[in-house]
């Protein structure tokens, strides 16, 4: 028997709720887009939800600079604090059950019954990254049995900054799923949202702002991932990039042609079923590979 | 005041709550003994006594085990693993929540210092079952098969000298895989263990998940002896080992041992020498020498033998002995007066055989079960004290010219669970490592655990590994 | 065909290495002490005690240095009982007036000098700037080694610098200052302590607190060891003096607890161990007056200098 809190219901009808605002996540806070834009963010049935910030190019570039002050920190974290850090966002999710329903139902057009269902399903996703932390580097490592007096081991380390383009369709399931595996290995994200469902991705956010995770971690640019796509594309100190969201094959074609500028490491769309169990693929997909010799002896 | 003397700091005992008397844990609820006797614990720094606790006799045994059957049958087995592993970090978490009154509970229990038990055992607890219930919901990739299985019923018996920990170590994993489980805490520390199944119910464990049942010798041996156990696994002694061994043969019953051991602590000329002399201490002196993988034979290359022992000497004047409670204690009581005797005689065989002993001054509690740090030199492989067990703070030193006669002494023990290196040289570190039969090797550090690193032994120490990916192995069908 | 240069070197070379892991374990052990009541009082006093209440900064004016020798003769404006610091630590040009200001009140007069803090200049001009202070009424001068010198494996040349400004201090006891910092690793810390040791140092001292990280537990544990060390062979004791970054009572105890367990209650005395502070003192003295009337105090009821 899981305990739901109840659909709010207003205590008094008469009584006028706070409109939640919607900004981008940047560095552990919650700025408006430099270039004072925002854009209105309508629901499946077109029902007006909110101005959601609408994230530039120099957005885009901060977000950088944070991920990348990030990464050193947080790639260097012991696997098992990193564990517990997503384990706490699971958590904290888990109390704004709730909101989040609600965002995702009026969102991707579901009924709440569904949207919940939505939800525990990213909850318990965050929940099954979390206990990878600790058991990557032996599923993935190696110890290997050189012909010669060599002491010879393989260990997965992140590769970096990572940008990611978030599935258009999936505001929260798909979302997670293209954050979680990248960053619990040790790297650091940049995310462009779903253009036109871009709220559940802010109050992850806020889950992420208040569950111990550094600022720098998670970047979260509400807009459109083709006008910032582009830029994070092309940008030298970014080592790899999802294109999840890019739903146009030749978009998709020039991101990877940009990103080979600095060899990123790239992700080609697919179709993808969020529901399934996501395997091993994202996971191993931003880590390096190191081997280390040395030699036995007196 | 001309000497800087550490006023007492004692941790407080108000956070503990000990019942007066304990039933057994079986089915999710605390139920009396039907056919047993109660005994008592004790604090063993004070010889108070601290609660009455109940004896499971054979046909609470078999409650228990049937309890653990049903619920295998009914809701663990069936019960996918995404929600195994909910319930096993619930249970980390609330230990994580109340690590400070468990930690002054094993104090109380065990006679471990504060210090060890808050900063060492409580974290290593938490962190095994956050460990294990990441591993639930991904037994396909723990090297046992696409779809591995568990066994069914654990029966596990545990020692007395990292309760709580050894119970982690134990339940975890077990519980990770799929398996149900009846455990029997030592009967000399049974609390930490009763304070565990509260927060079983607190995470609303489906009854009968876990089972803890309280009792002492004939109490283990009937449960691992019982028809209805799939999986027998067992932490303590070599001798009792064997007796499992042998109980088990014949029948179906998959069985883990991690058993005793003389673990050679080798410091070579070139060993970063401060830290090594605080690895020898620790290695020893550590949980009062209680440790199964303690550094119990330090095996000392010749040339740098009286630097070692004068600077080991001289550091284990700094050791404060005393109140476990106390948060400057350094070393703890001895668990029982059974266990001193025994290091008392062993110590006394030392003597007699020709070593030479050495204890820094230290002031003994009037009451309560001490023996203060204890050094014998001039030891050989032939003394007793070089080849028993003693599981007391009581080092024996012996020298050794060449890294190949180190080996040599190392590996010539019917033992093999742990073994230290101290050498500034990285090479020399890993031929060693290649060379000793032990299932833990140390370099330039000592009883380091963690819950993604596999212990266990080789040998007469035992089979099986607990910890990393191999540690699930013991509680998969494979 | 050795050079006293090449035996210095294979001797430093041959010092026992320092695993950083267990060293910084056993600091960390070390700091896990629980120091309460009867003890925390006398870490308390003896830590204030211990203080080189210091000012270097561009900006030291002689008003600045007046304050402080008054607070350094009066710490607690509330409290006589207080005890007072070791010595008050400037840079040259105001040594004069520091001396003035602490006439009579037994506390010395500690100058830097050697081109401090980066010690980048010409001997000749650090042997006069060592003159200078002494000439000046210094009772300590705080030397800086060349770190150049020393990252580059010149340890003949830092060594004969030391014993030129240990001849240049007269009878003023010479700190050896080897930023360890720039150090960065504790092999190189051990080294450079003995061979600070061996030059004639009569303290060791960790930073100039110019340079981050400055004073570190670890570190301090590291020249703790040596001192002892050097004890053992030469029976001579040489001093430590960890300086900067230690700004609370709780930090300036783990320290004591460190000397305590490392070289040994001898060490206990303002002669051997001081703290290069500045805001440490009025943490200490806020620690002191809750020990003594249980309230926890604020910092408007300390003066600030």
């Amino acid at each position: 028997m899981v305990w739901r809190p109840t659909l709010p219901t207003k205590s008094d009808p008469a009584r006028l709720d706070v409109r939640k605002t919607y900004k981008l996540y940047v560095g552990g806070a919650f700025p408006r887009s430099e270039s004072g834009r925002s854009y209105v963010v309508n629901s499946a049935k077109g029902k007006f939800l909110a101005n959601a910030s609408q994230a530039s190019r120099k957005d885009a570039r901060d977000a950088v600079v944070a991920a990348r002050k990030a990464f050193g920190g947080w790639s260097t974290k012991t696997a098992y604090n990193r564990g517990q850090v997503l384990y706490r966002i699971a958590e904290v999710m888990e109390g704004r059950h709730e909101q989040f329903s609600s965002e995702v139902a009026a969102s991707e057009g579901l009924s709440i019954s569904k949207a919940r269902a939505v939800v525990d399903a990213s909850i318990d996703r965050w929940v099954w990254y979390a206990g990878w932390a600790d058991k990557l580097a032996q599923v993935v490592g190696s110890s290997n049995p050189v012909a010669g007096p060599y002491f010879d081991f393989s260990l997965p380390e992140a590769t970096g900054v990572v940008a990611v383009l978030a599935p258009q369709d999936s505001s929260l399931l798909g979302l997670t799923s293209v954050i979680a595996p990248a960053i619990v290995s040790g790297n650091t994200v940049v995310a462009v949202t779903s253009f036109e469902r871009p709220l559940p991705a802010v109050t992850l956010g806020e889950v992420m702002a208040t569950s111990d995770l550094p600022g720098g971690v998670v970047n979260i640019l509400t807009g459109s991932a083709s006008e910032i796509g582009p830029w994070l594309a092309g940008h030298l100190d970014v080592n790899a990039i999802d294109l999840a969201g890019v739903t146009d094959a030749d978009e998709a074609r020039d991101l990877e042609a940009a990103s080979a500028e600095n060899l990123k490491r790239v992700r080609r769309p697919a179709d993808e079923d969020w529901a399934e169990s996501p395997g091993l693929s994202r996971l191993t997909q931003y880590l390096e590979l190191k081997t280390v010799w040395h030699p036995i002896g007196v | 005041m001309s000497r800087f003397e550490y006023a007492p700091a004692p941790e407080s005992r108000a956070i503990v709550d000990i019942k007066s008397s304990y039933g057994l844990f079986i089915n999710g609820a605390f139920v009396e003994a039907t056919d047993g006797k109660p005994f008592k614990t004790v604090s063993p720094a004070s010889e108070e006594v601290l609660a009455e606790v109940s004896e499971a006799g054979p046909a609470d045994v078999d409650k228990a085990v049937r309890a653990a059957r049903k619920a295998y049958d009914k809701v663990w087995g069936p019960m996918p693993g995404r929600d195994r592993a909910k319930y096993l970090y619930r249970i980390a978490r609330l230990i994580q929540e109340r690590s400070r009154e468990l930690a002054v509970l094993e104090s109380l229990d065990n006679g471990k210092p504060i210090r060890e038990s808050r900063d060492v055992d409580l974290p290593l607890v938490a962190a095994h079952f956050f460990y294990y219930a990441g591993w639930a919901d991904k037994l396909e990739y723990a090297g046992a098969g696409e779809n591995p299985q568990p066994l069914g019923v654990a029966a596990q018996v545990i020692p007395w000298n990292f309760p709580l920990m050894m119970l982690a170590w134990k339940i975890a994993p077990a519980l990770a895989a799929g398996n149900t489980v009846v455990l029997k805490p030592a009967e000399t520390t049974p609390l930490t263990a009763l304070a565990f199944a509260e927060i079983c119910q607190q995470a609303d464990l489906p009854p009968g998940v876990v089972n803890i049942i309280t009792g002492a010798g004939r109490t283990g041996q009937a449960l691992v002896e019982h028809e209805g156990v799939d999986k027998v696994a067992f932490t303590g002694s070599t001798a009792v080992g064997r007796a499992i061994a042998k109980s088990v043969a014949g029948t179906d019953k998959k069985v883990t041992l991690e058993l005793g051991g003389k673990a050679a602590n080798i410091v070579f000329e070139d060993a970063p020498i401060d830290q090594t002399i605080e690895g020898i201490v620790n290695g020893i002196f550590f949980n009062q020498g209680h440790v199964c993988c303690a550094g119990s034979r330090l095996l000392v290359q010749e040339s740098v033998y009286d630097e070692v022992l004068a600077r080991l000497k001289r550091r284990m004047s700094t050791l404060r002995i005393g109140d476990p409670l106390d948060k400057n204690t350094d070393i703890g009581a001895i668990n029982s007066p059974e266990q001193l005797a025994r290091i008392r005689e062993l110590s006394q065989v030392g003597e007699d055989e020709g070593a030479e002993r050495w204890s820094p001054e230290c002031e003994l509690p009037p009451q309560g079960y001490w023996f203060p740090p204890t050094v014998f030199t001039g030891v050989s492989q032939a003394h007793r004290i070089a080849r028993e067990e003693i599981f007391g703070p009581v080092l024996s030193v012996l020298t050794f010219r060449t890294p190949a006669e180190a080996v040599e002494k190392a590996n010539n023990t019917p033992f093999g669970l742990s073994a230290g290196v101290w050498t500034d040289k990285g090479s020399r570190i890993l031929w060693m490592a290649n060379q000793l039969r032990a299932g833990v090797v140390w370099a330039n550090t000592f009883n380091r655990f963690d819950p993604t690193s596999p212990f266990g032994g080789y040998k007469e120490s035992g089979y099986g590994r607990e910890g990393g990916r191999h540690g699930l192995e013991a509680y998969l069908a494979h | 065909m050795t050079s006293s240069e090449d035996r210095l070197r294979r001797f430093l070379l041959g010092l026992p290495g320092v695993d950083q892991v267990g060293a910084e374990a056993r600091a960390a052990t070390l700091s896990t002490r629980s120091i309460k009541t009867t003890a925390k009082a006398y870490a308390l006093d003896l830590a204030i005690q211990m203080i080189d209440l210091t000012t270097l900064e561009g900006q030291d004016t002689p008003g600045k240095v007046r304050a402080l020798c008054a607070k350094a003769k009066r710490p607690d404006p509330a409290d006589p009982t207080a005890p007072q610091v070791a010595a008050v630590c400037v840079y040259p040009d105001l040594v004069a007036t520091a001396k003035y200001e602490l006439r009579g009140s037994g506390i010395n007069v500690a100058s830097v000098a050697t081109a401090f803090p980066s010690g980048r200049s010409s001997l000749a001009i650090k042997v006069q700037d060592t003159k200078d202070a002494v000439a000046a009424g210094a009772d300590e001068v705080d030397m800086v080694i060349d770190r150049g010198a020393f990252l580059s494996g010149r340890y003949g040349l830092v060594f004969d610098e030391i014993t030129a400004i240990r001849e240049a201090a007269g009878d003023a006891h010479l700190k050896v200052i080897l930023e360890t910092g720039e150090l960065v690793t504790y092999d190189n810390v051990r080294r450079a302590s003995w061979l600070a040791m061996l030059a004639g140092a009569d303290f060791i001292k960790t930073s100039t607190g110019k340079v981050s990280p400055a004073a570190t537990l670890p570190v301090t544990l590291v020249m703790l060891e040596a001192v002892r060390d050097y004890h053992e062979a030469s029976g001579l004791h040489i001093g430590v003096k960890p300086a900067g970054g230690i700004r609370t009572a709780k930090d300036a105890i783990k320290y004591l607890v460190t000397v305590n367990e490392t070289a040994g209650p001898d060490w206990l005395d303002p002669e051997l161990f001081r703290f290069g502070a500045s805001s440490l003192l009025n943490d200490l003295l806020m620690q002191r007056t809750k020990l003594a009337t249980g309230n926890y105090s604020g910092p408007d009821y300390f003066t600030l200098d």
